[in-house]
C-alpha cells in the first residue's frame, strides 16, 4: 500500500486468555475495547486479511484443548472453528510423528493467491489453507524437507514456550519467493524461491553467541524478520544477537545494531517497517545483559527508530514511563498502521496497549488491565 | 453408548455434558462422536492418536491411553479435563 490509510483501524490484540479488538477513530484519538474473544483460549496470533479485510484469522488453543483456527468475515461478531486445522502427517507405525502444539504465526499469501495463507506453527511446521483458512495442509517441501530433522526437531533446545516457526514474509514480486524464520537451537532465516518445494538457510554474517561455531550456515535465534513491501529485496532482523539489515543480492547480515547507544544495547523482540519508507523501522530495546531479563533497558521503556536503514537510531520515549517500568514486548507485539502520519502500538507481556498517532513522537497508554499480550496487530477492515 | 463431555468441549455438544456414539473401540466411538460433532475430536486427541496432555480419557471409570481399547454395549466413556496451569 503506497497511499495513506485514512479509516478507521483496530488493534487486534491476542493474548494468553483471549482476544480483544480495540476500534479506534480515523483519527486515532478514542479508543473503544471490545471483547474478550474466546475468553479462557490462548490466542498467539491473530490477523486480517490485507487483501479482502474482512477475513479475520486467529490461531488459538486452550490449556486443554489442542490447536484450531477460528474464522470471521464480520470483525468478530460471528466465529466459525476451521473444519480441519493444521496437523502433522500421521506417523508410520513405528514411528514417533510430530506434534502440533499451537499455531504461532498466520500469514497471508501473496496478492495473487486469493483466500491462500500460511501458518507456522511449534514445533516448527509450515501450514498452506487454500480456502480461507478453513482446511489446513502440510507443505510437504518444508515439513519433509531431507534435511528439515537439522534445522528443526529439537523441542528441549526452543525457546520457553517451544521451538516456533515465524516471520513468514511473501515476496509481492513472486508468490513462489517467500521467506521463514525460526527461533530455537537449529533454527534460522530461511529462503525459498519455489513455492515452498525446496529452502536454504540465509544466516551468512549473522552472530550467533550460544553455539561454539562462528558463522553457522544455520542454527540462528532470529526474533523477527520483515521484508519491506516497497523494496523487497531489503530485509531487516531482530535477532537474538542484535539487529541487522541484509540487502538481498549481497546476501550477508549486516549488524545495524551496533549504532544503537552502547548502553542500551541492541536486543529485543519486534522490529516493524514503515509501509511508505523502506528505510525507517522501529525496534523496542529489551535488556540482553547477563541473566537476560528481557525487560525495558534500566527500567526505562523506549522505541527506538532509524531513518537511514539503522545507520543512526533516534530514542523515542515521550509520553512512556520515564522509570520503574520493566516492559517485556513480544516479537509479535508491535504493529504500525498506515495512516499519515503513521500510527505505531505495542503490547506488554503485563497487559498494556500503548500507542503513537505521530510516528513515535509521543506515546500514550490505549489499554491496560489485559492478560499477557502475545500478539498486536494493526487491521483496517473494509467497510 | 454414554460419553461424558468435560466442560470445555461442551461448545461442540451444544453444552450438553452426556452424549451418545457407537463403536466397538474407543478410536470407533471417537470417530462417531466427531461425525456428530466435528471437530471436537482434534481438539482431545492429536494427529499421532495421542491423548493430549491435559486431557483424559476413562472407560467404566478406569483411565486408558490405547485408543484400540476395546468398548462393549453398555460401556460408559469419561473424557476430563485434567488439572493444569494457571
Amino acid at each position: 500500500m503506497t497511499s495513506p490509510a485514512t479509516g478507521p483501524l483496530a488493534l487486534l490484540i491476542s493474548t494468553r486468555k483471549g482476544l480483544w479488538l480495540l476500534h479506534g477513530d480515523a483519527g486515532r484519538q478514542r479508543f473503544t475495547l471490545d471483547g474478550p474473544h474466546f475468553l479462557g483460549h490462548v490466542i498467539h496470533h491473530a490477523v486480517l486479511d490485507r487483501r479482502d479485510r474482512r477475513t479475520l484469522l486467529v490461531a488459538a488453543r486452550t490449556g486443554h484443548l489442542g490447536p484450531t483456527v477460528f474464522r470471521s468475515t464480520d470483525i468478530g461478531r460471528t466465529w466459525k472453528e476451521a473444519s480441519r486445522p493444521a496437523a502433522f502427517p500421521k506417523a508410520p507405525a513405528g514411528e514417533t510423528g510430530r506434534v502440533v502444539d499451537h499455531g504461532f504465526w498466520l500469514e497471508p499469501a501473496h496478492a495473487s493467491e486469493p483466500n491462500c495463507w500460511y501458518m507456522g506453527t511449534s514445533p516448527e511446521g509450515l501450514f498452506r489453507s487454500e480456502d480461507g483458512g478453513d482446511t489446513w495442509s502440510s507443505v510437504t517441501g518444508f515439513n519433509d524437507h531431507p534435511r528439515n530433522a537439522e534445522w528443526t526437531r529439537k523441542e528441549d533446545l526452543g525457546t520457553p514456550d517451544g521451538p516456533i516457526l515465524h516471520s513468514i514474509q511473501i515476496d509481492p514480486r513472486d508468490p513462489r519467493h517467500f521467506y521463514i524464520a525460526m527461533s530455537g537451537i537449529g533454527g534460522g532465516v530461511f529462503e525459498t524461491r519455489d513455492g515452498g518445494s525446496d529452502w536454504k538457510p540465509l544466516n551468512a554474517g549473522c552472530a550467533i553467541n550460544f553455539a561454539p561455531i562462528p558463522d553457522p550456515e544455520f542454527g540462528h535465534d532470529p526474533h523477527c524478520v520483515r521484508l519491506h513491501p516497497l523494496a523487497p529485496d531489503l530485509l531487516y532482523q531482530q535477532n537474538h544477537c542484535g539487529i541487522y539489515r541484509m540487502r538481498r543480492a549481497e546476501g550477508r547480515w549486516v549488524r545495524i545494531g551496533d549504532n544503537m547507544p552502547k548502553d542500551v544495547g541492541d536486543i529485543g523482540f519486534p522490529i516493524e517497517l514503515h509501509p511508505r519508507d523502506p528505510r525507517t523501522a522501529w525496534v523496542f530495546p529489551m535488556d540482553g545483559t547477563d541473566v537476560w531479563p528481557r525487560t525495558s533497558p534500566d527500567g526505562k521503556p523506549a522505541v527506538y527508530r532509524t531513518r537511514d536503514e539503522g545507520e543512526s537510531w533516534q530514542r523515542q520515549d515521550r509520553g512512556l514511563p520515564s522509570d520503574q517500568a520493566w516492559f517485556t514486548v513480544r516479537r509479535q507485539a508491535m504493529a504500525v498502521d498506515a495512516h499519515e502520519p503513521l500510527g505505531i502500538y505495542f503490547g506488554t507481556t503485563h497487559g498494556e496497549v500503548w500507542g503513537s498517532a505521530n510516528e513515535g513522537a509521543e506515546w500514550s497508554c490505549l489499554a491496560r488491565h489485559l492478560p499477557l499480550i502475545h500478539a498486536v496487530e494493526a487491521a483496517e477492515f473494509a467497510t | 453408548m454414554k460419553i461424558w463431555i468435560p466442560q470445555p468441549l461442551r461448545s461442540y455438544t451444544q453444552q450438553r455434558s452426556q452424549v451418545e456414539a457407537n463403536g466397538a473401540t474407543l478410536a470407533e466411538v471417537l470417530a462417531d462422536l466427531d461425525r456428530r460433532y466435528p471437530g471436537i475430536r482434534f481438539r482431545m486427541i492429536d494427529e499421532q492418536d495421542g491423548v493430549r496432555t491435559h486431557m483424559k480419557l476413562f472407560v467404566n471409570r478406569e483411565q486408558v491411553d490405547s485408543l484400540a481399547t476395546s468398548l462393549h454395549e453398555g460401556d460408559e466413556v469419561h473424557i476430563f479435563q485434567a488439572l493444569s496451569g494457571g
